[in-house]
């Protein structure tokens, strides 16, 4: 029987924590929001914008989406505000809004 | 119906093996428990079993293969004794805390140093707080029995969590005796299919084994695992009663051997319990009233069961076949000293040392530790209460 | 000698075989339907060094895990051995010695330390090479514990260990008939 990952908190009894702490459930890393965690926000200037995907493979959080060979805005919800993807982007098409969320 | 054979304590394991027909076995040879993987790669190039033989390039790998193995959904084992328990140290922790029920056949030796083949139970007791269920065994019989056993209480969903099954090594490893063994059919239908509840390789439900845990989680995790332990002390019970049923041989959680009305009772663990028994039986015949309780399951501990068989005892002796280097017991003295403080029973306990890189115990050297009870009793003189048996001074 | 205890100790160099003729008596003897122990005093693995294994034989269950110090019965596969081993000790009077030599029991003698039991002398070098081709003393020495401890009767060790050589040796007549050889010749001359 599948549990119920969202019931998985950090309130969760002994008596129901999952055996062996298994997670029977797939990509529900989705449900955390890490891009909560983010002081640093990226800019997509999509005019300036080649879609080379230079900065796809680089972004340690998977938040760039890719549809039909072409980048989107970023996923904020757990885009973390590294900045890798506006380092490794040859066209300056990603900027950095430093302090802001 | 049971097959009168003769078989040495590796045979032993290895036709158990081959009776339970495995999914999975891992193994790296280490001596004296090299027989084992040698014979179950033959079953395995033979035909008998249509076990995956891994053959890794250490005991850690083998460890770590099970695990895999047993995550997968297979029902996997190893075998291995000494150094190479040491070498599995870091991930019996973790086949325990991920609760994959995978059977372990432990021959004991000796830890390194000095370097030596020979049996003690230091390498089982080092690795007694990894959260693996641990049982010990007098004989072959014993240990065939145990083995036939493992699974029924590893994998039950109360349960699921890893056991090893250990044998004195060379002592019974080596040793060809009798034994009664039970038909292929009878030990393939008492451990019956494996069938776990969720496991890797199900492609309809998938599934993530052993995730960190933060501080919010992980205690809790411990104690359900202890929880999981705890419940081991009555399935080994109620898979012993079963067991009985199908080969008339009856096990519990230790063995009380002409205990109920002794003064001077012994605790002991390993083939060390029968050549203790005959020195019970020459003893009783000079009437001195002495008695044996044999250890079977040491984890998850029956404490307050063993407290509650020693209670009549005046003077106790608790045979740890280790140093365990606290300078005050062994590790089987802590355990039964500290169940006897928790029923508040104040008997006195000496805790020897005994048998260690395979020095012979004898019927002389166990009537020896009994003098010594019947002395203390008799004098009100416990003396050093933490000795060293067969030492030369 | 018919006790309810049999106890015998063995002593051979490493790699002679000492230990497998230990483990086949116990298998043979288990045939007759008594308890039987079988088993090696390991140390380090190393051919030529001494070596000892053991035997209990009873006809009930055997519950002592310990080595043997007072054997009713030593068998010496080397009689090299004397100069490094006390092969008597603890041996009581009212058993025996089993050496493998071509010398006479008076010769023997000299090295068993005031030894008062009985000694019995068989030349397994000689049996083995004349029946084997070479040489495995083990077979004979087998035979001889046999014969003189009377645990089971020619007949019937002879046809257990036919049987046994022929599931071991399947595919080597000849090893089967070479060993059954020296088994009958040990029993005819063993003395």
């Amino acid at each position: 029987m599948a549990i119920d990952v969202s019931k998985i908190t950090e309130t969760i009894s002994w008596k129901d924590i999952t055996e062996g702490c298994k997670i029977e459930a797939a990509g529900n890393s989705r449900m955390f929001n890490t891009g909560d965690w983010r002081v640093n926000t990226p800019v997509f200037i999509e005019e300036k914008c080649e879609q080379c995907l230079l900065c796809v493979p680089v972004c340690p959080d998977s938040s760039i989406p890719v549809d039909n060979y072409k980048r989107g805005e970023f996923d904020f919800m757990h885009c973390k505000g590294c900045g890798i993807c506006a380092k490794v982007c040859p066209f300056g098409a990603i900027v950095m809004k430093m302090g802001e969320r | 119906m049971s097959i009168r054979e003769r078989l040495s304590g590796n045979e032993a394991v290895a036709t158990a093996m081959r009776q339970i027909n495995p999914d999975v076995m891992s193994a790296f040879p280490i001596t004296p428990s090299t027989e084992i993987p040698h014979i179950f790669s033959s079953f395995v190039a033979n035909g008998q079993v249509d076990t995956e033989f891994i053959p890794v390039e250490s005991e850690h790998s083998a460890m770590s293969a099970a695990i895999g193995a047993e995550a997968a959904g297979a029902r996997s084992l190893t075998a291995t004794s000494s150094c190479g328990l040491a070498l599995m140290w870091e991930v019996l922790y973790v086949a325990a805390s991920n609760r994959l029920a995978i059977a372990l056949a432990l021959v004991n030796r000796t830890l390194s140093g000095p370097i030596n083949i020979n049996c003690d139970h230091s390498d089982s007791m080092g690795a007694r707080d990894s959260g693996w269920i641990q049982i010990y065994s007098e004989n072959n019989q014993e240990v065939y029995d145990n083995f036939v056993q493992a699974y029924r209480i590893a994998e039950h969903p109360s349960v699921r969590l890893p056991i090893m099954i250990c044998q004195d090594g060379f002592i019974t490893s080596a040793a060809v005796e009798n034994i009664e063994l039970l038909e292929d059919r009878e030990v393939k239908e008492f451990v019956g299919e494996y069938c776990p509840d969720s496991y890797l390789l199900n492609s309809k439900q998938p599934l993530a084994v052993g995730p960190y845990a933060v501080s919010a989680y992980c205690m809790e995790a411990k104690r359900a695992q202890l929880e999981a332990l705890k419940n081991a002390k009555q399935v080994t019970l109620d898979v012993a009663k079963e067991f009985a049923a199908l080969s008339g041989r009856e096990y519990g959680l230790f063995e009380e051997y002409r205990l109920a009305d002794a003064d001077y009772a012994m605790v002991i663990i390993g083939s060390a319990a029968g050549t203790a028994k005959d020195a019970v039986d020459q003893l009783r015949a000079e009437g001195k009233k002495v008695g044996l309780l044999k250890i079977r399951l040491f984890r998850p501990f029956p404490g307050e069961e063993i407290a509650a068989a020693l209670q009549n005892a005046r003077v106790i002796a608790c045979m740890d076949r280790t140093e365990s280097f606290n300078a005050q017991c062994g590790p089987l003295g802590a355990e039964v000293k500290s169940a006897l403080f928790n029923a508040r029973l104040m008997p006195v306990v000496i805790n020897y040392v005994y048998g260690l890189g395979g020095r012979d115990v004898t019927v002389e050297s166990i009537t020896s530790v009994y003098a010594d009870l019947i002395k203390i009793d008799q004098t009100n003189d416990a003396g050093e209460i933490y000795r060293y048996l067969s030492l030369r001074e | 000698m018919v006790k309810d205890l049999i106890q015998i100790r063995w002593h051979g160099r490493g790699g002679q075989g000492a230990k497998t003729a230990a483990l086949l008596l116990a298998d043979v003897v288990f045939s007759t339907g008594k308890y039987v122990q079988g088993f090696p005093e390991y140390g380090p693995e190393r051919m030529g060094a001494p070596i000892t294994a053991y035997n209990r034989i009873s006809d009930k269950k055997i519950r002592v895990h310990s080595n043997i110090y007072e054997p009713d019965y030593v068998v010496v596969v080397d009689e090299t051995l004397f100069d490094a081993v006390d092969v008597t000790k603890g041996l009581c009077n009212e058993g025996a010695l089993i050496v493998n030599t071509a010398r006479n029991k008076e010769e023997i003698k000299k090295y068993l330390n005031g030894y008062k039991g009985q000694v019995h002398t068989i030349d397994a070098r000689r049996i083995s090479m004349e029946s084997l081709g070479k040489y495995f003393p083990n077979s004979p020495m087998l035979a001889a514990i046999v014969k003189v401890s009377g645990v089971m009767s020619d007949e019937t060790f002879l046809s257990e260990m036919q049987q046994s050589l022929e599931h071991k040796f399947a595919g080597k007549p000849e090893v089967v008939e070479g060993n059954m050889k020296a088994l009958r010749l040990t029993l005819q001359e063993v003395s």
